[in-house]
């Protein structure tokens, strides 16, 4: 294995973790909808901080290798429009995700509205940069 | 070589979303059902509770990711046009893990039908959520190596 094949099989594993534990967070929160939620307070909370974790190191590994990348490979530039859009749309999905953990971490039904609306930014964000990465429009 | 190995027919573009979104979601949903049997195991409080979760993410979320990614992987491959001799190794451990992970996937969906019904009635499960959670674990090991052969493309 090249250096190439490290970045890309580290980059993709990265999205993988991301998008893997942002799907576990939303199994998270159709499973504490209602009056008598599948999971105690405190098992959601630590289910969620776990998954949340995993989410930001999927994150920052996706973004560090595809950098990484980009730089090693010929053929794309980091100023290519479909990867500098990747990277705008990761730095706001970033910081839903962030902003998400802190309003579900407050615990009240507001935080918990918030949470939900930051958290489908976060993700949309995720399917969109996805999109980019296959089609890669432009390359 | 790199460059070369980014180019690909725009036709496979759309089967090829379809195969990496899926496993995304099945990756996800095992992660789920792994990360809350771990924690039922630590808190045995609430162990009720994280299986019952456990076991209805997987009932609901991992077949219908796995269909999504094997749909995909089939359609991905027939859009190729790869000759008829084409038998590379990285094709084949994904053949491996998809299809041996479906005979995991199918017995994990077993345990846990059962295991969510002792729940219900009151007569144990926790025993078939742990189950269920390592072969989980495991799925997700061998989905590790899966992407391995996928992105690097050993020959």
């Amino acid at each position: 294995m090249d250096l190439y094949d490290w970045l890309l099989f580290l980059h993709v594993l990265s999205a993988f973790l991301a998008v893997g534990a942002l799907t576990a967070l939303w199994a998270l929160v159709l499973s504490s909808r209602g009056a008598t939620p599948t999971l105690a307070p405190a098992s959601a909370m630590r289910f969620g901080q776990t998954a949340g974790i995993v989410v930001g190191i999927g994150m920052m590994g996706a973004i560090i290798f595809g950098i990484w990348l980009a730089i090693d490979v010929d053929g794309y530039e980091l100023w290519d429009p479909w990867i500098l859009i990747s990277i705008v749309i990761w730095a706001i999905s970033g910081s839903a995700g962030g902003q998400a953990g802190k309003a579900f971490a407050t615990g009240t039904p507001e935080g918990r509205r918030a949470g939900i609306r930051y958290q489908a930014v976060n993700s949309v964000g995720l399917f969109v940069i996805l999109l980019l990465m296959i089609w890669k429009p432009g390359a | 070589m790199s460059v070369l190995a980014s180019i690909r027919p725009d036709e496979v573009n759309f089967p090829l979303f379809l195969h990496v979104f899926g496993a995304m979601l099945l990756v996800g949903t095992l992660f789920a059902v792994a990360l809350a049997t771990v924690l039922a195991w630590r808190r045995p409080d609430d162990a009720v509770g994280l299986t019952r979760f456990s076991l209805l993410t997987l009932l609901m979320g991992v077949l219908p990711a796995y269909i999504l990614m094997r749909i995909g992987a089939q359609w991905t491959e027939s859009q190729e046009n790869f000759p008829d001799d084409f038998d590379p190794t990285w094709l084949g451990i994904g053949y491996i893990t998809a299809d041996a992970g479906a005979l995991l996937v199918l017995i994990s969906l077993i345990l846990g039908a059962v295991g969510l019904r002792k729940l219900r009635s009151g007569s144990g499960g926790v025993g078939f959520g742990r189950a269920v959670g390592v072969i989980c674990i495991l799925l997700l090991a061998a989905y590790v190596v899966a992407v391995w052969a996928m992105t690097t493309k050993p020959t």
